[in-house]
């Protein structure tokens, strides 16, 4: 029985629902504790730092400022993404020199005892500030009257143009266009775990082993390595259980997983950080935050001719993650769509708030929000059912592949590998009961209820390069240990990858033991994001475990004196096919690998069968042969030539209170097709969990900065994320269409429940309300003052913007 | 997001207690279920330097039914009060109001007197204890005195309790024969503090309101209590009398998670169900 696209449940679960997971913060039980002075302003100079008050609070260990760094621990910490567009990059320092650029900045770092003494601490130092004037804003920002930086003018770090074919000389000449302004607000990953570091400094080895929460344990490593000025091989970073990372993980050095090792090199005694809740908030990263102004031409039926967006995109106070998300959405907004020409512009613009870096969607919810906006408005233009006008510009599976004619994320064409966009509209259609809801509707309605019905449609790039690896080792034992480099936040990797091995080797599942994110175990990998795991370490073992079966058969044939053509591995054994299970004619995996290790010494049982004198040998024969490794075991490696396209169309009934204007959410349902499926459950566990994040993103989740730069909502009281009572019941249906760029057929599952949750949300509430939404999130405040404004102002309202 | 030093105290009797509140005075904080004062310690928003946890007194962890209404102990955990048919049976609005208090979890440990204590212009229990005529108890080592709904809140977060009293209970009355409840809020999410709630009581006979008042939270610097009499006419009240009075008497204002108008809207919207709640269920005790 083949494992893959079976419902098998999560290896992981048990332990971490029986408070056995084992997270940064249980770690690290005898290391000192630091805490961060961090600044109360959005935008100052430091003039002074005065520690005297603090000298004497109990328990304290040491107190460092900028001034205490040394070498390159003193530098700005680096650009991980440069781009030749990114004229203007700006990343800050471990410890602000200087000056601060957003509230949350850490300014002093201390070490204690324990985290009360820290803070104790961090409460009686005096830091002096001459303030600055702060930029907060988008509208603030592009103005350029106030600077972030004093040597980026007008607050851009960059400006990028894409274009295929001249947009708006086609909008220009089209039978008919529109003019759109749109708005998404800033929001947050807010993992339930925040960041943390626990460093450990080995004198005598002169080596570190750090634990820390992220999603690139290999390239944290790099990086303290390149800080702290010690060789490679001196470091070590290991992933604990992660209680989540949706994007904010994957940006690394932060400070403090520079400070924390630094600091326990300094002191000689293990070191930790645990975030706390309102250190993430304003400390680790935002996004979404973005402006769109959008002209778009189309023929009377419909049919796109020409799309011209410019848009400005809030990077925060700094850039260590590049243009990654507005490239994104520059590049992801044109969806399943044919668009005619299109040009892209957009402006990257400094603010004195928390820098910008991926969350879960990665700047397609904006790009989604914005097409899908288009699509609504066009329809409602030429009063066209909402499906039509994007059927009518849908690309056809038989155009697959499909060429956009612009570069990705990753540098690489943007060329779609496969999707049926027809097919997939069909079966939402079924699924929501499109045709239906007018009669459901008129039922409403004369029950004096409000209804409305949306949906939006993406296409999301996944499983992008450069590699991944895997290594497995068959135990003599036939435990199967599987290694990635890559790490796991949660999302049931383990049971993921086990099902591939358990296939490819012929193994039983129950054998398998899966590590990720762990570089004493592997040490080259690029990290978990961009829904790639199943397509980069999926792809990567299942290749490493064709090379350790073609091994096992041939150390076998060798044993049974058969051809390795003749022989089979099932259930752990390898056996002569078709001669079913008699003890001659199979050899079990555990005693392949025993095999597969000639021993000088019986240390155990297993390996007395395998010393040189246990069995007889040929004199003549080296025990390992020229190009031969001894141990059943193999490293394979996975590098696709781009990414992989995934899609899906999701489709939202609401109803809204006539009075109160709250929005409840009756019906979510989504079609998905990430091509072929390991996991059905895992698959619809990322598309439940994202549902629940493009919710919150659409109804409640917004990051709420005074003109100041103060954030007003650092924390869970007042950053409304959505509760189980707020996330609907998902309706799930998959349309497969197999990549054809890798060996398992598959594309990324991660991130599209969340990508069109904005869109189809406003769509459905545009629909109850006949009222145009142009930003979101939309709050019940908020439609309330929309409901107001259109009895101030009866005028047309959905139909068109001409 | 750890709380500044402070210094624990554990009393094992009401007497204990409040000796120790007499000598801390104002450097002292109660913790009963903690479910505001630890955050706020551990936001260092507040910190006591001493904290005298009335866990261990015996005899507070009370609700009491009698002819006059209910008592509710200093321990009393909302949920336990929540549960308690008597109280229940005796006074819906309790359980009506508790219901729409946090969530489950919060109500297992939060007790009803820390909540009136807190005195949060948008927390609930205000509400129903300022409806139901209710009062406080507080204790201090020198006696006791009892505090009218009315005169205990003050303003946000802001009380009648003073440095070394203790507040040791509550009593919520019964309202006349034939009376009925409800209690309806908006809130951002299930269980969050509510942009607006309001709690009404009626007392109808044969159909026709003979007294409504209602009690609204979030729309104020605290609970506004609002008797709707002049505003009733031929057993009924009319809204747009009542729109006027609920206007005059609220003060509302913006936050990020609603504007002032929105919040005044509400009112209205809810003013109005909350009375419509209220006569079906007087209606259904009569029955």
């Amino acid at each position: 029985m083949t494992l893959f696209g079976e419902r098998v449940p999560r290896v992981e679960d048990a332990r971490l629902v029986t408070g056995e997971g084992r997270f940064l913060d249980d770690l690290g039980q005898d290391a000192l504790e630091a805490a961060f002075v961090r600044s109360p302003h959005a935008h100052a100079r430091i003039v002074d730092i005065d520690v005297t008050d603090a000298l004497d609070v109990e328990g304290l260990v040491a107190i460092y400022t900028h001034e205490d760094l040394e070498g390159r621990a003193a530098e700005p910490l680096p650009l991980l993404i440069p781009h030749p567009t990114l004229t203007h990059g700006r990343t800050p320092y471990a410890l602000a020199k200087d000056e601060v650029n957003h509230v949350g900045e850490a300014v002093v770092m201390v070490v204690a005892g324990d985290r009360y003494a820290a803070e104790d601490v961090c409460d009686r130092i005096r830091v002096d500030y001459h303030l600055l004037p702060p930029v907060v804003g988008i509208e603030a920002s592009r103005g350029g009257g106030r600077l972030v930086h004093d040597d980026v003018p007008g607050n851009v770090a960059a400006v990028m143009v894409q274009e295929t074919g001249d947009a708006d000389a086609a909008v220009d000449a089209a039978p008919r266009s529109l003019e759109l302004d749109l708005a998404i607000e800033r929001s947050a990953s807010t993992p339930l775990e925040g960041k943390g570091v626990v460093a450990r400094w080995d004198a005598d080895d002169r080596s570190l082993l750090v634990h820390t929460s992220t999603q690139t344990s290999t390239s944290v490593r790099q990086a303290i390595a390149a800080k702290l000025e010690l060789p490679v091989d001196r470091v070590e970073v290991v992933t604990p259980d992660v209680g989540g990372g949706f994007g904010v993980k994957i940006v690394h050095p932060w400070p403090e997983e520079v400070l924390v090792p630094w600091a326990a090199r300094r002191l000689g005694r293990p070191v930790k950080w645990t975030e706390d809740r309102r250190e993430h908030f304003v400390s680790s990263a935002h996004e979404r935050g973005q402006l769109h102004h959008v002209r778009v031409g189309y023929d009377d039926g419909g049919r796109l001719l020409g799309l011209s967006v410019r848009f400005w995109h809030d990077n925060g106070a700094y850039t260590p993650y590049g243009l990654i998300v507005p490239i994104i959405t520059s590049t992801q907004l044109l969806g399943p769509y044919k668009v005619g020409a299109y040009r892209v512009e957009f402006t990257s613009l400094y603010t004195n708030t928390v820098m910008v870096t991926p969350y879960r969607g990665a700047g397609r919810p904006q790009g989604c929000f914005v097409m899908e906006r288009v699509m609504d408005a066009i329809a409602a233009d030429l009063h066209l059912d909402r499906t039509v006008v994007r059927e009518r510009n849908f690309i056809q599976a038989d155009e697959m592949p499909y060429d956009q004619g612009l570069v990705f994320q990753d540098g690489r064409p943007l060329i779609y590998d496969s999707g049926d966009f027809p097919a997939t509209m069909a079966r939402l259609k079924d699924l929501v009961g499109w045709d239906d809801f007018p009669a459901f509707r008129d039922r409403a309605r004369a029950e004096g209820r409000r209804v409305g019905i949306g949906l939006a449609c993406y296409v999301e790039g996944t499983g992008v390069g450069p590699y991944e690896g895997g290594h497995i080792r068959v135990e003599t034992d036939g435990t199967v240990v599987v290694s990635t480099g890559l790490t796991s936040q949660g999302q049931g990797h383990q049971t993921m990858l086990a099902q591939i091995v358990a296939d490819e080797l012929g193994v039983p599942f129950e054998r398998i033991r899966v590590t990720t994110g762990d570089t004493r175990r592997f040490k080259y990998a690029v990290g978990t994001f961009a829904s790639r795991t199943a397509v980069m370490s999926g792809s990567a073992v299942a290749l490493t475990a064709r090379l350790v079966r073609e091994k096992a058969l041939g150390i076998a044939a060798q044993a049974l004196e058969a051809d390795p053509g003749d022989l089979e591995i099932v259930d752990g054994h390898v056996r002569v096919k078709g001669a079913g299970g008699g003890t001659v004619s199979q050899v079990d995996l555990g005693a392949v690998a025993v095999l597969a290790n000639p021993l000088r010494y019986a240390f155990d049982e297993a390996a007395g069968r395998a010393t040189q004198f246990a069995a007889p040998a040929d004199p003549d024969v080296a025990p390992v042969g020229p190009g031969e490794a001894p141990g059943l075991e193999a490293t394979g490696y996975y590098s696709p030539t781009r990414s992989t396209f995934a899609n899906g169309m999701h489709a939202v009934v609401v109803e809204t209170d006539p009075d109160t204007a709250e929005v409840r959410i009756l019906r979510y349902c989504v079609v998905h097709d990430c091509g072929t499926i390991i996991n059905p459950m895992v698959v619809e566990g990322q598309i439940h969990g994202g549902v629940a994040q493009g919710v919150g993103g659409a109804l409640y989740e917004r990051i709420e900065y005074d003109s100041d730069g103060q954030l007003l909502n650092a924390s869970f009281m007042d950053f409304l994320m959505p509760y189980a009572t707020e996330v609907p019941t998902v309706e799930i249906d998959h349309l497969v269409t197999p990549s054809p760029l890798n060996p398992l057929g598959v594309k990324g599952a991660g991130e599209a429940g969340v990508i069109p949750g904005s869109a189809a949300i406003a769509a459905a509430i545009e629909d109850a309300e006949g009222i145009t939404l142009t930003r979101m999130p939309i709050s019940p405040s908020e439609l309330f003052h929309l409901r107001k404004e259109r009895l101030v102002e009866p005028v047309e309202t959905t139909e068109g913007h001409t | 997001m750890k709380p500044a030093p402070f210094a624990y105290h554990r009393p094992r009797s009401l007497a204990e207690a409040l000796d120790m509140l007499a000598d801390l005075g104002e450097e002292a904080k109660v913790l009963a279920g903690g479910q505001s004062l630890v955050p706020l310690m551990s936001m260092r928003l507040a910190s006591p330097a001493h904290l005298v946890d009335l866990n261990q007194v015996p005899g507070l962890a009370t609700v009491d039914v009698g002819a006059e209404g209910v008592r509710v102990g200093a321990l009393a955990r909302h949920s336990q009060v929540e549960h308690d048919t008597a109280s229940y049976d005796a006074l819906p609005l309790l359980r009506q109001a508790l219901r729409q208090v946090a969530h489950p979890t919060i109500r297992n440990r939060g007790t009803t007197v820390g909540s009136l204590v807190h005195g949060d212009p948008a927390a609930e229990m205000p509400a129903v204890l300022m409806l139901l005529d209710g009062s406080v108890t507080l204790n201090d080592v020198n006696g006791t005195r009892d505090v009218a709904a009315t005169a205990f809140f003050k303003g946000p977060m802001e009380t009648d309790l003073r440095p070394g009293e203790l507040a040791v209970g509550a009593s919520f009355r019964r309202p006349p024969p034939g009376s009925g409840s409800a209690f309806v809020e908006v809130s951002r999410r299930h269980g969050d503090y509510a942009m607006c709630g309001v709690g009404a009581l009626v007392t109808a006979s044969e159909g026709a309101l003979s007294a409504a008042r209602v009690c609204l939270v979030g729309v104020g610097t605290r609970p506004v209590l609002l008797d709707l009499a002049p505003a009733l006419g031929d057993g009924v009240v009319d809204d747009e009398a009542s729109a006027a009075l609920v206007d005059a008497a609220i003060d509302p204002e913006t936050d990020i998670h609603a504007t002032a108008d929105y919040r005044r809207h509400l009112a209205h919207v809810l003013v109005r169900r909350a009375l419509a709640e209220a006569r079906t269920a007087a209606e259904a005790r009569a029955a």
